[in-house]
């Protein structure tokens, strides 16, 4: 390992800011979203949907402007993070646009469209206002009780399909969980980051286990627990597993202790079978995983998640072309949960693999920017929010292929969802704010928190 | 630190791997699986997507397609439902496919790796070719003739070209309209569950799928395996029937309808169908001998495909000399199918080289490029040659000079034999009156035509004539039909 000398560069290395290789690739997302919507229209009636201009417009506008912000306010950030957020969100709203054309009475693109300028909106708020991130860590006790606040919230609110996780205002609905996942991770980058060495360090030895301190795992176990909790209240199965990965990457990666972590994880497991077999909802989605074809042998037809692996074996190796599959079969989810049968279905294999490249992609560059950054707490927070979107994508799309038992969850950006799509921009914001930090060639603020040597020859 | 995030990355590496890893396993290993499941409406839909392919009687299509904007957009129609029902089959989006719509399928929809550019294209793909045309062997001058001729009566007619094996009418009355079961909703259940219940049975293709005991028509293939066994040497020299004939090992006696009976030649017996003559030289055969003559024409074969399959035309294997006797004049177990007479009759005309029956001449693709081309075989050798030509000679004789001269056409040579079979209970059922026959040009080499005709017909009495005299002229009229070109 010798990663210590690699991130801190010679101050007299200029490095490129590379805002031009980020306008060219958001011209390519953008072409290639205006793409789709015509082949949708092509495909549908044999003839380029007539406000593709109006479309392409609009989408190259966002991306205009975001981009514009971030060549003024974060000129060295990452330049692939914000096309390949473009293009996800381009590619989200053709597949929405074309599963509309099944959907008459319900149209859902336009309300994205709208969530989507908001999402672009708040990003560049965000760029613009957050000068560093360093600032968010004095926020981390405030941030916490809004993530709890915010989650406890739709309780109070009718269910909506089982789960009650929807605040409704006006003609809008809402998901206030879907920001908790940024304020949690603010506040657990920030507590790890100020507690790293007594987690790991301090704190009585059972058998080969160094347990660390209740004073200082208490809180943050406290915190954990009372979000997952709140979370299997209401139902939302999905972003409880997400917290939990969330928090098990982020402590690991704080203090590098492997033992007890493996301990969460087999109490995690426990307890996941116990609720799998015991509460009546979740046990239900554990034997759909299981056998997804179970309700067509006992004849009341293919469950949701029988369609959609049915989707995705239409899709084979090219698909069927947009606006050519029949994903609209999996019913009431097919915009939100199960989206990227969508895209199995319509863009195959080939396509399903750049999608998932793409979102791999921003995953990697979020973890990029934690390598290079020198304080704990922006390494942290740039591996939380990586975290996350790589978390969110294996739960809905493990789900919806039958990989694990499904949950509801928004594929980012691809999926209907306003929570969502504004949540995933925000953490886009965040992760250029980070790598702008990262790769600015001058190091001017000094290193709050240096790495502690010690920690690289341990283990 | 840098350590740990480089595991937490690998970790998050992990799980994306996972997910292309399990993508590929659903899009590629387990699709045709998924794709196949009974409860995946896709292959369905996708099949109904684009117009089908058609089915051509010469170079006039008698099917088209209409689109109808529902989920299963397209649906069949016919140009002459009811003429062609016996031969196109319905294509109900309710009840599936029959006869060519069912046997052709893959051509027609379009899902035949044949109709595609290039070898697995359809795989890589996985879609589907604008559906490719069915061109049938049938004559529709011929169909016409036949379906005319049965005019609403209940009956069946096959005809064969004896040279190639081609169906050149195929017609089952009364008939009904496939265009009726196109679709989904109450009209077509509705139509299913009348057709289905009527009396008539409209959908029963009576000219391969019913088999009837085909009476005298059968003493052709009596009279082939007794010349080929030697049993006969000389159809003019008198054979040793004794008269009355009582059925061996029984008192019954076995009546004539004809007279003139006793000790009569093979030429006579067939000249005016004695029953006494082709039951006694089906016993001298030997029950062997008469199954594998029969097996020769195409009886007991339960694997005759046209493409559709043909019911199985029976000869018992296992009986006794008095139930063999019977079975020799066509009755008793014995039933065949009109194809299968119209096999005997073909047989007789290609000097005893019986081609293999085939509905379908070619598949093409939707622009007409050829797919495939199904050529003439053979099927058997039903009799020496020599024996073939005695045969001619001896249904020509029956056409010009006894039961069949109604089939009789100036300046053409016609073969032809009458049956009449009675059945039900005491015989109470409507008897059927048979007659098959071909027809050669006389400065042609080759018979044109050989045909089956069976009508269930009240007017006939037992006498064979009425064989000759209810069925010969639909015969006549589609010979007629197959020499004008």
């Amino acid at each position: 390992m010798t990663a210590t000398r690699a991130d801190a560069p010679p101050p007299e290395l200029r490095l490129p800011k590379r805002r031009g290789v980020e306008l060219c690739l958001l011209i390519g997302a953008v072409l290639i979203s205006v793409c789709g919507y015509a082949d949708v229209g092509l495909a549908r009636n044999g003839a380029v949907p007539p406000d593709v201009a109006g479309y392409g417009a609009g989408l190259g506008l966002l991306a205009l402007v975001a981009h514009l912000a971030v060549r003024f306010r974060a000129p060295y950030a990452d330049p692939l993070l914000l096309p390949i957020a473009v293009l996800l969100n381009g590619l989200g709203l053709v597949l929405i646009y074309r599963l509309d054309l099944e959907t008459p009475k319900d149209q859902a693109a336009p309300t994205q469209l709208i969530w989507s300028t908001l999402g672009v909106a708040l990003f560049i708020t965000v760029v613009v206002l957050l000068r560093d991130h360093r600032v968010l860590q004095r926020y981390a006790y405030l941030s916490v009780a809004a993530a709890l606040v915010l989650m406890i919230v739709p309780i109070f609110f009718p269910a909506v399909n089982g789960a009650k996780i929807w605040i409704r205002v006006g003609g809008f609905s809402f998901q206030p969980g879907e920001f908790a996942k940024i304020l949690l991770a603010v506040f657990f980058a920030a507590y790890l980051a100020a507690n790293r060495n007594a987690l790991a360090y301090t704190g009585r030895t059972l058998w080969k286990l160094q347990l660390p301190t209740g004073r200082v795992l208490g809180p943050i176990v406290a915190i954990w627990v009372l979000s997952v909790g709140v979370l299997v209240l209401e139902r939302d199965l999905g972003t409880s597993l997400l917290f939990f990965g969330l928090f098990v990457i982020m402590l690991y990666v704080a203090t590098g202790r492997t033992g007890w972590i493996a301990v969460g994880m087999v109490l995690a497991a426990v307890g996941a079978f116990v609720v799998g077999s015991f509460e009546p909802h979740v046990h239900s989605r554990v034997e759909d995983w299981l056998d997804p074809f179970a309700s067509i042998d006992a004849g009341q037809g293919p469950s949701q998640l029988a369609q959609s692996l049915f989707a995705f074996a239409a899709g084979g190796m090219l698909g069927t072309g947009l606006g050519l599959g029949h994903s609209i079969l999996i019913g009431f989810a097919a915009k939100s949960d199960f989206i990227l049968a969508t895209a199995g279905e319509e863009l195959g294999l080939s396509g399903l693999t750049a999608v998932f490249l793409l979102y791999a992609l921003l995953v990697a560059r979020g973890y990029r920017a934690g390598l290079a950054l020198r304080d704990p707490f922006g390494r942290l927070l740039s591996i939380g929010l990586a975290s996350i979107l790589a978390l969110q994508v294996f739960v809905i799309a493990g789900g919806v292929m039958g990989l694990i038992p499904l949950t509801g969850m928004a594929m980012p950006f691809l999926a209907q969802g306003g929570s969502s799509v504004v949540t995933n921009w925000i953490i886009v914001a965040l992760l250029i704010r980070v790598s702008d930090v990262a790769r600015t060639p001058h190091p001017d603020h000094a290193d709050t928190g240096v790495i502690a040597p010690v920690l690289e020859d341990e283990s | 630190m840098i350590r740990y995030i480089r595991r937490a990355a690998a970790f998050c590496l992990l799980l994306l791997v996972a997910l292309l890893v399990n993508a590929a396993r659903i899009q590629l290993f387990e699709a045709d699986e998924l794709d196949a499941n009974p409860a995946n409406r896709r292959t369905t839909i996708d099949r109904y997507d684009q117009p089908r392919g058609n089915i051509l009687v010469g170079d006039e299509s008698v099917t088209g397609s209409r689109d109808t904007g529902e989920q299963l957009a397209y649906e069949r129609t016919y140009t002459h439902g009811p003429l062609y029902a016996p031969v196109t089959g319905y294509a109900s989006q309710t009840y599936g496919t029959t006869l060519i719509e069912n046997a052709e399928d893959d051509i027609l929809s379009g899902s035949d790796p044949l109709l595609a550019p290039l070898p697995l294209w359809n795989d890589i793909t996985r879609g589907r070719q604008p559906g490719g045309h069915v061109v049938t062997t049938i004559k529709d001058s011929m169909q016409r003739a036949a379906y005319d001729g049965l005019g609403g009566r209940r009956g069946a007619v096959a005809a064969l070209e004896p040279s190639t094996g081609k169906i050149l009418a195929l017609v089952s009355t009364p008939s009904y309209d496939p265009e009726r079961l196109s679709g989904t909703g109450s009209a077509v259940t509705d139509a299913w569950t009348r057709l289905t219940t009527s009396k008539s049975q409209p959908m029963l293709n009576r000219a391969i799928r019913q088999t009837y005991p085909p009476g005298s028509t059968f003493k052709i293939v009596t009279a082939a395996a007794a010349l080929d066994s030697g049993v006969v040497d000389d159809p003019d020299e008198a054979t040793d029937t004794p008269s009355p004939y009582v059925l061996p090992g029984t008192t019954t006696v076995l009546p004539n309808e004809a007279s003139g009976c006793g000790k009569a030649s093979l030429s006579e017996a067939i000249r005016v169908s004695c029953n006494t003559v082709m039951a006694y030289l089906g016993v001298e055969v030997g029950l062997e001998g008469m199954v594998e003559a029969a097996g020769r024409f195409g009886f007991n074969d339960t694997g005759l495909k046209i493409p559709s399959g043909v019911a199985k035309s029976n000869f018992d294997t296992e009986m006794s000399d008095d139930q063999l006797a019977q079975s020799s004049i066509g009755q008793f177990d014995t039933t065949a199918t009109p194809l299968q007479m119209a096999m005997v009759a073909s047989a007789v005309a290609n000097g005893g080289d019986l081609r293999y029956p085939h509905l379908v001449d070619r598949t093409t693709t939707h622009d007409g490029d050829p797919v495939q081309q199904r050529g003439s075989r053979s099927y058997h050798q039903a009799m020496n040659p020599a024996t073939a030509m005695r045969l001619q000679r001896m249904m020509v004789d029956v056409v010009e000079n006894g039961t069949g001269t109604n089939a009789a056409i100036d300046g053409v040579t016609v073969g032809g034999k009458t049956g009449t079979a009675q059945h039900g209970i005491d015989n109470s059922g409507t008897p059927y009156a048979w007659f098959i026959s071909w027809a050669q040009e006389e400065n042609s080499g080759r018979p044109a035509v050989a045909v089956a005709v069976v009508v269930e017909d009240a007017a006939a009495n037992r006498a064979d004539i009425s064989g000759g005299g209810s069925a010969a002229p639909i015969a006549r009229a589609v010979m007629r039909a197959a020499l004008d070109d």
